[in-house]
């Protein structure tokens, strides 16, 4: 499933219907670097932006001559200021991410993986910089894809995941991936550090259908997916309602968690398409500008 | 006993009231708890049960448990179904057979449980006496021993029986009648007077007898018609036709299969026999049913004789109806095979009869053939005519070939040059063959050629007329016979050919043979004795010791003992007699309302004890299977299953996936060359891609003989790639990575033979070697393809020369900056050659910057859809780039052909030196 070859074919597939995405950088100050970012305004860059009248103070070398010679007064030709932006990914590659409920359905992992490279396709096509979790330090390029193919086809043997941003890229954005099942405690304090460099970012939850309904009848004992978990219960029905409160108080500590640092929240059942979820993304990624 | 159903040990049922307690014993114990993986886990932590009784066991596997137990318990008491029933009653015990062909197939069967009947009633102590119906005879009681031990001196009759003759015992007796199921006259009255007498039980078996009725023949196809008694399914009978061989074995001559329909009680064969062996056949019979009825014997009916007419004048024109031979081909068409021809051709077919009207001398040789042939068992006819009347024949000696002496001339009677009456014909001689014949007074007879007296001609005379003179006359000469009609064949010396007397006699005189069966009136004064005869198994024997039959009563009296179905041989002549007629009609047997058949074969008694008990096995399987799913650790347990099952499915999917559908477009593509473009995904791209490729094929098409189809663009990831000798493929940075399978097929299509033009459309910003965007995009999708090494177009490869001669492949572009595979290392030029001698094949990748598509687009009209370069120069690029098109097709379709060719000039230089 995770052979990195064909999650790349399959990745650029779902990436294939956008255009290349421009994330959106909020905060130019420290974090500038040249690139095809147009920015609505003069700056230094390729493409061309407007002809402005000559004013005081503006060196002679700048004026352009060919504008300024079917006329008498001077222009100067300005282009539109490009940057880059830095976006730092990571996507839950642990154990109870290989869930599936059904034959039928991929893997939460599965899901993650896809969309997460979807979206480093999409920025690197736009001429952005990625970073992969702690492993992968933002740099663009089709050489940082192959990287984050690589790196995202590895599994993690413990049960639940813990983002980590570790580079921090000031400025930059963020998108973490991941059921959200475990202990909320790793991420509450990986959005407190992200808040302080000024990250923003999107949290993104992929849950199985199975764990929205659970389905589950008679005498069974639950156990975590690397089996670090049990519990046995006689009537697993009678357990569902109280389930399901439980899964909505998580979805709603999630919300709580992200508007006070100022992130996003999306949900997503791996029995849904994937495009909608990349739609999704896309809309988030761009929301920040 | 319990009805029909009976118990070896039925105290063992009282266990079924256990029932109850297991009900309970069974509820108390909770199924097994499931195992599943869960994420969502980490939420449930903590919770606690509301209620500690688990789930119960669900009522459906309660019930399932509780049926398996019960028919465990049941099926060891023993159960029996249709426990052995005993006969009732006293007294003595008359048993009636039917003992006709009806029961012959099945008689040992039928005798078999008569006789435990028999022994039945013997422990019972009942006098018993048996009689067969068809030959019923006084019988007394006798001990049942005594009589068993003549069971096998009972025998079925081929004929009905005889139930108007039954001599009853006396004194008032049981009655057990063995029926036929066949309906036979005066069975009611027989079974209401053995029902005065004591209890009448009826017993029938359920066969389903058939019967052949006598074949018919008709225009060479013999008709076998076979009937059943009662409607049922479909089946198919094997009749076969039996006789002698050529060397006098009896065997099958030919068979053939009658099908009775569904529900229907009839069938027919029909049988194309070529004639010798139609002759040859002696009986038909049903394959495998032993039965008289499943015989039926042939006869003369069934054959032909071969005759030969023979005119006298042959060269002579004469209207039909004064041709002599017209009314004996009249008379002996429908009955007997007509040969014609001249004399010595036809006594080597060897016919039977030849008839010779009017013929006066024959040639010596022709004369002694003849007698031979008579001599051998020719059977020769003569009529009487002018010419032999004027002709000196047999008139001073008796000719072996006429069977008296003639006088000269003849003579004439009743017409206007004579005096008297034209004379009629006198009564036949009772030992004329023609006894019985009623005398037709229409029949006149005016002139005749007229014997000679003799000693012998009173026993030659078979014919008279009532003058005494003679008609007909015969005489045996060898092993054969000559006969003489002392008149013409024609109507001119008599109206005896115009008369039915004259196919009667010709049918006495075996010339024509019967096409029906002859009536009683045709038969009378005759006497016909049984050759073989049938018994009522199907069996024949000799006849011979049996008494003679008068003709009369051959074919209209019931058949007896007296009167067997059989073969019966008459003067000159066979006629069988079978045991059905043309129109005989099966019906099964009418009973009276009170009387009930039984089957004679009581169903045999069947124990159910181990059918239950394997129904509380299979019960006990599906609590498994059960138990286990609701433990849900039935996944592993059925996909097994279910792989076992689908192993048959997924070989058919096998055989699917070798042979896939084959479009319409696909057989178009491939039956002409056709050019394609890739689909990049960037629709301006490709459309002007596939505008590019329908320019290069109208270029082709104008100016070479590869004419190309409407091209196509094809979609790597889901066509087929095969069909196309050459692909165009442009780059573009949008184009997405293809799958591994289509990689797959990219590279067969290379290995295959097959050509990619990679252009990168950048020949104006960036050389190859340098990083273009596009450039990077090409060696991105490039790099798993199976490419070989590369350089560029060295001037000597055959891509400058394949059609035009070409330095330069410009497009919208003219950079010289084009790769091709690499030469082989150890090519080298050889000197005074133009060329060196390169690789074989075709290069599998040509890759370049030039925007050829840009060149050669042209819309539906032929007109070029983008600008190239500036005016005259401009369209002489464009020119330059459809040659180095034509030269790539070419290089492809052709290979290095154009290397070799253009050694030819050079190797025809040295030649010359």
């Amino acid at each position: 499933m995770t052979d990195a070859a064909s999650l790349r074919s399959r990745a650029e597939a779902v990436a294939a219907a956008y255009p290349p995405l421009l994330a959106s950088a909020e905060r130019l100050a420290a974090n500038v670097q040249m690139g095809e970012h147009g920015r609505r305004r003069s700056g230094s860059g390729d493409a061309f932006w407007q002809y402005r009248p000559l004013v005081q103070g503006d060196e002679a070398r700048l004026i352009d001559w060919r504008r300024s010679a079917r006329g008498d007064e001077q222009f100067i030709k300005q282009r539109e200021w490009e940057v880059a932006q830095s976006m730092l990914l990571w996507v839950d590659q642990a154990a109870s991410m290989g869930f599936a409920s059904s034959d039928g359905l991929t893997t939460k992992a599965e899901r993650a993986r896809l969309l997460g490279l979807a979206v480093a396709v999409l920025l690197v096509r736009g001429g952005e910089r990625v970073a992969l979790g702690a492993s992968l330090p933002p740099r663009r390029g089709e050489a940082q894809l192959q990287r984050i193919t690589a790196a995202l086809t590895a599994d993690r043997p413990e049960d639940f995941g813990a983002p980590d941003l570790t580079p921090m890229v000031p400025n930059s954005r963020a998108l973490v991936i991941s059921d959200f099942l475990g202990d909320l405690a790793p991420l509450r304090e990986m959005l407190g550090k992200a808040v302080a460099r000024g990250i923003r970012g999107t949290l993104y939850q992929i849950l199985d259908p199975a764990e929205e309904e659970f389905p589950f009848r008679g005498r069974t004992i639950f156990e975590s997916m690397a089996g670090g978990l049990k519990h046995e219960t006689l009537q697993a029905d009678a357990l569902r309602d109280r389930y399901l409160q439980r899964l909505a108080e998580r979805k709603a500590e999630l919300h709580d968690l992200a508007s006070a640092s100022g992130w996003r929240v999306g949900l997503h059942h791996t029995n849904d398409a994937s495009q909608s979820a990349l739609l999704w993304l896309y809309e988030a990624v761009q929301g920040g500008v | 006993m319990f009805g029909a159903l009976g118990f070896a040990s039925p105290w063992l049922l009282f266990g079924l009231f256990a029932l109850p307690l297991l009900w309970l014993l069974l509820r108390a114990v909770p199924p097994a708890p499931v195992r599943r993986r869960f994420p969502g886990v980490a939420l449930l932590l903590g919770l606690k049960d509301d209620e500690q009784q688990s789930d119960k066991t669900p009522w459906w596997l309660l019930l399932l448990r509780m049926l398996a137990v019960a028919a465990l318990i049941v099926g060891l008491a023993g159960p029996v179904l249709n426990p052995d029933a005993r006969q009732t009653g006293r007294g003595p015990l008359l048993v009636v057979l039917d003992a006709t062909w009806g029961s012959a197939p099945d008689w040992r069967g039928r005798m078999a449980r008569l006789d435990a009947m028999l022994a039945e009633a013997g422990r019972a102590g009942r006098p018993v006496a048996v009689m067969p119906l068809s030959a019923p005879s006084e019988v007394g009681f006798a001990p049942a021993a005594t009589v068993r031990e003549s069971l096998p001196g009972v025998v079925p009759a081929a004929w009905p029986p005889l139930m108007d003759t039954v001599p009853l015992p006396e004194g008032d007796f049981d009655t057990w009648w063995l029926s036929d199921g066949l309906d036979h006259a005066g069975r009611a009255d027989l079974a209401a007077r053995l029902s005065e007498r004591g209890t009448l039980s009826v017993y029938e078996t359920p066969s389903n007898p058939m019967a052949l009725l006598p074949a018919s023949f008709d225009g060479g196809v013999v008709t076998v018609p076979v009937r059943r008694l009662s409607p049922g399914p479909e089946l198919p009978v094997t009749v076969q036709a039996i006789g002698p061989d050529p060397a006098g074995v009896e065997r099958v001559l030919a068979d053939g299969i009658a099908t009775f329909a569904s529900g229907g009680t009839e069938a027919e064969l029909q049988m194309e026999l070529p004639a010798e062996l139609r002759a040859r056949v002696q009986r038909f019979v049903i394959e495998g049913v032993r039965s008289a009825a499943g015989v039926t014997l042939t006869d003369d009916r069934l054959q032909r004789r071969e005759v030969a007419l023979i005119d006298g004048g042959r060269n002579r024109e004469t209207i039909d109806l004064l041709s002599p031979l017209h009314y004996l081909r009249q008379a002996l068409e429908p009955s007997a095979d007509l040969l014609d021809g001249p004399l010595d051709e036809i006594i080597p077919a060897n016919p039977d009869v030849i008839i010779l009207a009017d013929v006066a001398r024959l040639a010596p040789a022709e004369e002694e053939k003849l007698l031979e042939w008579v001599n051998n068992g020719g059977q020769l006819v003569r009529f009487a005519g002018p010419r032999l009347a004027a002709s000196d024949v047999a008139r001073d000696a008796e000719d072996p070939l006429l069977p008296v002496r003639l006088r000269a001339g003849g003579r004439s009677v009743g017409g206007a040059m004579s005096w008297g009456d034209p004379k009629a014909l006198a009564p036949f001689p009772e030992d004329s063959p023609f006894a019985g014949l009623p005398v037709s007074e229409e029949v006149s007879v005016t002139a005749q050629v007229v014997a000679q007296p003799d000693p012998t001609l009173a026993d030659r005379v078979i014919a008279a007329l009532d003058d005494g003179t003679p008609l007909v006359t015969r005489k045996e000469q060898g092993d054969g016979q000559v006969i003489l009609f002392h008149v013409t064949a024609n109507a001119e010396w008599s109206s005896l050919p115009l008369s039915g007397l004259f196919v009667q006699m010709l049918e006495r005189l075996s010339i024509s043979s019967l096409t029906e069966r002859p009536s009683a009136e045709q038969l009378v004064g005759t006497t016909w004795q049984p050759v073989q005869v049938l018994d009522g198994f199907g069996r024949l024997s000799n006849g011979d010791t049996l008494q003679g039959v008068a003709g009369e009563v051959l074919f209209d009296a019931p058949l007896g003992p007296d009167l067997r179905p059989g073969l019966y041989e008459g003067e000159n002549r066979r006629l069988s007699r079978n045991v059905l007629d043309e129109d005989a009609v099966l019906r099964p047997a009418q009973w009276p309302a009170n009387v009930r058949p039984q089957p004679l074969v009581a169903p045999a008694a069947k124990p159910l004890g181990g059918l239950l008990l394997g129904l509380a096995a299979a019960l006990l399987l599906v609590d498994l299977l059960a138990t286990l799913a609701l433990g849900g650790r039935l996944r592993g347990a059925a996909a097994t299953l279910a792989a076992l099952m689908l192993i048959a499915p997924q070989d058919g999917r096998a055989q699917d996936d070798a042979l896939p559908e084959i479009t319409e477009e696909q057989i178009l593509a491939a039956s002409e060359v056709t050019l394609a473009n890739i689909l990049t995904g960037d629709q301006a791209l490709d459309d002007l891609a596939f505008a590019a490729m329908r320019g290069l094929s109208d270029t082709l098409f104008d100016r070479t003989s590869v004419e190309p189809s409407e091209p196509r663009s094809v979609d790597i990831e889901n066509d087929e790639l095969s069909f196309y000798p050459l692909l165009y493929w442009p780059i573009t940075p949008d184009q997405s990575r293809p799958s591994p399978q289509a990689y797959g097929k990219l590279n067969e299509y290379l290995r295959g033979g097959g050509m990619i033009l990679f252009d990168t459309r950048d020949a104006d910003t960036a050389a190859l070697g340098a990083s273009s965007r596009n450039a990077q995009v090409l060696r991105d999708l490039a790099a798993p393809l199976d490419i070989p090494g590369l350089e560029p177009v060295p001037s000597d490869h055959v891509l400058t020369r394949s059609f035009y001669l070409l330095q330069d492949f410009p497009g919208r572009y003219n950079s010289r900056d084009i790769w091709v595979e690499a030469a082989p290392e150890d090519a080298v030029q050889i000197e005074g050659m133009p060329f060196r001698d390169l690789n074989d094949g075709v290069t599998p990748v040509v890759i370049g910057g030039n925007d050829w598509a840009s060149a050669w687009a042209v819309d539906e009209r032929g007109y070029a859809l983008r600008t190239i370069g500036r005016g005259y120069t401009g369209e002489r690029q464009r020119e330059l780039a459809y040659r180095f098109g034509v030269n790539l097709v070419m290089h492809v379709l052709t290979g290095n052909y154009k290397s070799d060719q253009v050694h030819v000039p050079a190797l025809l230089d040295r030649l010359g030196q």
